[in-house]
């Protein structure tokens, strides 16, 4: 494996000019054990069809994680890696002052815990990095492993959206933090009935899948928030199949009623 | 009556009645029958494992990868000795070791794959003269514990069971930190290759990085570091410690099967088979239990390969006929697979492009997906069948995952 090196956009290029969209892909080593990887491909990739210039810089544990990328991507991970990257972050700082200046932030399932302020593990709870204010300090009574199915808030402009969820941790929002919608197969954040949260430039959800593979239209809402109204996009089989794959793993999740309902029952929610 | 004689009784009623579930079960055209035997046997008797392993020389191998072909190699060589019981069709779990060691010839040596999550059930029962232990990496995302989890428990079997001797592959942290519980006299290094790091990246030992460069690895703080083998693979050779080349001429293909041929003949030298012996009797082995067979599909010839997980891809990548030669991706996601193929966005496929590629599987919308976003031009065909026609005529690579592979070696028939 190479040295580590300085991450292309680390380098502070003036924003008038004509850059590459950094997508920062944090700590894939510690937060990427459910293939949350491709949400940083599915963004850049996004952005080159529609002939935006876009990289994907990847920061590894030892890594020096840039503040000025566009877009961060947190994925799912095991219990120590989840509080060595929460250490990490906490210490380096970066990601805080590239999210207090309008970069957006994408976290998935370990990573809504991670940016949080406080979360369980096997060896206590620990702290997040604190950027948004949510607590994961309670476990669910069962871990939850399963197609996830979540109507978004109607502010978002989304539609259904769909993911595999695999957690043990109950997330409580604080005051101020929306949920990012109401779940209709699944956990979600075993809270009540909402999955994960929007916060400003902030998007938090337990779907895996990558979530961006399965619900395009997340993954439009997040370049909209760095790079204003978006080009149309000219790949229509591309999209045409993600959607078609939405719709059949909701058919699979929603359709399954007898089943989600005896889970439901056994888990005693 | 002594304990012992009772046990005997029991285990010869138990493997007795499993051998009439057998047969009933394949007189019902159930398939082989083998594994419910099994089961029915551990009804029978709850320590049928411990009992029908009792006077053998039994042979453990567990890893994420390469656990079938491995023990068939290394049941290859242990052969040149006499019989050798192994599990039915790669059924690792204790109702398929029972099943295995049921169907041998009473004090038969053993040859036994075992599931990560089951070697201490295993070991415990069976007191096994070696464990040879592979890799570990991802699978299975849903269902099995974490890999670190998983190390931590080899580690304890291990360092538990003081009478075996461990066949271990240096070149995977986890691996090593696991076997390195059994003291340097008790383990055989072998420099079998993990080409995938992404499960190791943090010290098993202390969690700081891992660093992996052209020498091996090491932990970047605390002394965890790649032992230095006793074996490697080199240029179509196995080099031993005094740097004698012992030649590797195998039918099956890839960097991997190298490995898994080092990691078995190096069990089979522990077990009284010399070096140059075992892989002799290795060489012939070409297809197992359907992986790397070749069958006519139309007018294509298709080849079957196993991938189940982003390290198992890794391997495959390099056993594929060269660009531009078609290729089959087809992905289920039942519970053996794991119901969750997240992982697919774990596997480079952008190496896929300027081939005919085909996505195909019960999941293939989440192939079709990856590979556009791979910008890998393809087609949907969610049948198999039609999708390795579809590319044919000519020679046709079928990447396929656990369920998927024995859905389609089934349907290929054995002609």
């Amino acid at each position: 494996m190479s040295p580590p090196t300085t991450p292309p956009c680390a380098s502070s290029t003036p924003a008038s000019a004509v850059a590459d969209v950094g997508v920062c892909l944090v700590y894939p080593d510690l937060l990427g054990t459910y293939g949350d990887g491709g949400n940083a491909r599915i963004l850049a990739q996004r952005l080159r069809w529609r002939g935006i210039g876009a990289e994907v810089v990847t920061v590894r544990l030892g890594d020096r994680l840039p503040a000025t990328c566009e877009l961060y991507v947190l994925g799912g991970g095991e219990d120590r890696p989840q509080a060595l990257a929460a250490a990490e972050l906490r210490r380096d700082g970066a990601l805080s002052r590239a999210a207090e200046g309008g970069a957006a932030v994408l976290a998935v399932c370990a990573g809504v815990q991670v940016v949080g302020r406080r979360f369980l593990t096997a060896d206590g709870i620990v702290d997040g990095a604190g950027l948004v204010d949510l607590d994961t300090v309670r476990g669910l009574p069962a871990r939850a492993v399963g197609e996830l199915a979540v109507d978004p808030d109607p502010g978002l402009g989304l539609p259904r959206l769909s993911g595999y969820e695999n957690h043990a941790g109950a997330t409580t929002l604080g005051p101020g933090v929306q949920p990012l919608g109401t779940v209709v197969r699944g956990v979600g954040n075993g809270t009540g009935h909402g999955d994960g949260f929007v916060a400003g430039r902030m998007l938090g959800t337990y779907l895996h899948g990558p979530v961006l593979a399965r619900n395009l239209e997340v993954a439009d809402l997040l370049l909209s928030w760095v790079v204003g109204t978006l080009p149309p996009l000219e790949q229509p089989a591309a999209d045409a199949e993600a959607r078609g794959l939405r719709a059949e793993r909701l058919a699979a999740a929603v359709g399954g009623g007898a089943r989600a309902w005896w889970r439901r029952y056994q888990r005693g929610t | 009556m002594s304990r012992a004689a009772t046990g005997s009784r029991r285990a010869r009623l138990a493997a007795g009645a499993g051998a009439l579930t057998a047969s009933l079960s394949r007189r019902l055209g159930r398939g082989e029958g083998t594994v419910i035997g099994g089961r029915v046997s551990l009804l029978v008797d709850r320590d049928a494992l411990a009992h029908l392993g009792a006077g053998r020389t039994v042979s453990l191998v567990s890893g994420t990868n390469g656990k079938t072909t491995t023990t068939r190699l290394l049941a290859a060589a242990l052969g040149t000795r006499g019989p050798v019981a192994i599990n039915p069709q790669g059924s690792n779990l204790p109702p398929g070791l029972v099943a295995g060691l049921a169907a041998a010839p009473p004090g038969a040596a053993a040859a036994l794959e075992v599931d990560e999550a089951w070697l201490g059930v295993a070991a415990t029962a069976l007191h096994p003269a070696t464990v040879t232990l592979l890799n570990l990496s991802r699978d299975q995302l849903d269902r099995v514990a974490e890999v670190r989890r998983l190390a931590e428990r080899w580690r304890e079997v291990v360092g538990a069971d003081a009478g075996s001797h461990v066949v271990a592959n240096a070149d995977d942290p986890l691996v090593a930190w696991a076997a390195s519980a059994a003291g340097p006299d008790r383990v055989t290094w072998v420099a079998a290759g993990q080409p995938w790091t992404d499960d190791a990246t943090g010290c098993p030992a202390c969690g700081a990085a891992i660093r992996f460069g052209e020498a091996g690895w090491a932990c970047s703080s605390c002394d965890l570091a790649r032992p230095a083998p006793s074996l490697r693979v080199d240029a179509g050779a196995l080099v031993d410690e005094c740097g004698e080349r012992h030649p590797l001429a195998l039918a099956l293909p890839g960097r991997a099967n190298r490995s898994n041929a080092a990691m078995a003949a190096g069990t089979a030298r522990r077990l009284g088979v010399a070096l140059d012996e075992a892989l002799a009797a290795m060489a012939s082995t070409a297809a197992v239990d359907g992986r790397y067979r070749r069958a006519p599909v139309g007018g294509a010839e298709a080849r079957l390969l196993l991938a189940k997980n982003p390290a198992g891809w890794l391997e495959v990548f390099d056993m594929l006929a060269p660009t531009p030669g078609p290729v089959v991706v087809v992905v289920n996601a039942r519970l053996a697979d794991g119901r969750d193929p997240s992982w697919l966005w774990d596997v480079p496929f952008e190496r896929l492009a300027g081939r005919p590629v085909a996505a195909s599987g019960e999941r293939s919308r989440d192939v079709a997906v990856r590979l556009h976003y791979a910008d890998v031009a393809h087609r949907r065909i969610p049948d198999p069948v039609e999708a390795i026609a579809a590319l044919g005529p000519g020679p046709v690579d079928v990447a396929a995952n656990y369920t998927a592979l024995r859905q389609l070696d089934a349907r290929l028939g054995r002609g």
